[in-house]
């Protein structure tokens, strides 16, 4: 059985869809199975980022209203065997998702595939609910910016009470991913810290991903950026963060900082 | 010329590609306001197939390429030997 991971943030903006297809296309990489899903249901955006736009038959809501089965509406990657898109509906509303409908989707997603990202829409209604729902793993994807933590902190508290996982009295397994973060900013005082932000959210650091040009060139060209520039700064930071999540100890790094500073992380604890 | 067109080549900028696939994206979005053709296409197709066949999901394929000036829809259905009987 394939892992659910959803990746949400509750501020919209902060790169959600980004990492979402940067952490695919890292994962396939890595020959192992992906799909990832569009939940944000009349606001479709993954498709665009993926550069898939162009071939997109059925959706999320066609194959829960049994309009088109499930391996017709997946839609392969040109450039990756290993990864599909699930597609959102562009012309239907949130409340075309439904409970059973999602569950049915995830369940046998869960079947054929490694893993299952689940790119939640932004706010704290219908579309992010059900995309966190039955999700294994939770990636909070933050900004080092005062409205996106405190959003965090919101979506952080809803992983913990509205997933399966809660109701079940488990323990949601949350990982936090700071994106856009300026380390010549956050030296001058400028920005929020890393460890400013793990302190106030408190849970456990999936990967610091730079500020870079690297990432709209590579959403201008319909790419992941793991996969047009695999050699960037932003890129190699998706690459250590999807090393985390399939296991592996990576020690995090801060991308950008001096090399007198790396001594000092390496004692910070990886997600 | 081959070094002139490597230097062009590597200082090609990623805002053009970017705004052809909106523009084609939005052309092909807002036409489809209310009646998307190439999903009506594929209804009826699809409808008029399954008259004569039973239809089978995992059996069909269907793909769309939206490009510039044309869409181009493509189905493929598998119909085995003893199908026509069935239906």
């Amino acid at each position: 059985m394939g892992k659910v991971i959803v990746v949400t943030s509750g501020k919209g903006g902060v790169g959600k869809t980004t990492s979402t297809a940067a952490l695919g296309a890292a994962l396939a990489q890595r020959n192992e199975k992906v799909a990832v899903v569009d939940f944000d249901v009349g606001l479709r955006n993954l498709d665009l980022v993926m550069g898939a736009e162009r071939r997109v038959v059925y959706d999320l809501v066609n194959v829960i209203n049994g309009d088109a089965k499930l391996p017709q509406a997946l839609i392969r990657d040109k450039r990756l065997d290993t990864l599909f898109l699930l597609p959102a509906s562009q012309t239907r509303d949130k409340d075309a998702l439904t409970e059973e409908g999602v569950e049915r989707v995830i369940g046998e997603l869960k079947r054929y595939f490694d893993w299952v990202i689940c790119d939640s829409p932004a706010g704290i209604e219908k579309g992010a609910t059900l995309a966190m729902r039955h999700a294994d793993v939770a990636v909070v994807v933050t900004n080092p910016e005062v409205s996106s933590v405190r959003d965090s902190d919101r979506i952080i508290g809803m992983l913990d009470s509205k997933t399966l996982k809660a109701e079940n009295g488990e323990r949601m397994e949350k990982h936090l991913l700071l994106t856009r973060y300026d380390s010549l900013r956050a030296e001058r005082g400028d920005m929020l810290k890393v460890d400013d932000v793990l302190e106030i959210l408190s849970i456990p650091l999936l990967g610091i991903i730079p500020e870079s040009t690297d990432v709209l060139k590579a959403s201008n060209l319909g790419a992941p950026v793991t996969l047009s520039d695999a050699r960037s700064a932003p890129a190699q930071a998706y690459f250590e963060a999807a090393r985390r999540l399939a296991g592996e100890i990576v020690p995090v790094t801060v991308p950008g900082e001096k090399r007198g500073i790396f001594g000092k992380l390496f004692g910070r604890k990886a997600a | 010329m081959s070094i002139l067109r490597l230097f062009t080549r590597s200082a090609r900028r990623s805002a053009p590609a970017a705004r052809e696939r909106l523009q084609v994206l939005l052309a092909h979005e807002r036409a489809s306001t209310g009646s998307d053709l190439t999903a009506i296409l594929r209804e009826e197709i699809l409808a008029v197939i399954a008259k004569h066949v039973q239809l089978d999901g995992d059996r069909v394929t269907v793909k769309v390429d939206r490009d510039e000036n044309v869409s181009i829809l493509e189905i493929d259905v598998e119909i085995p030997l003893d199908a026509a009987r069935a239906a």
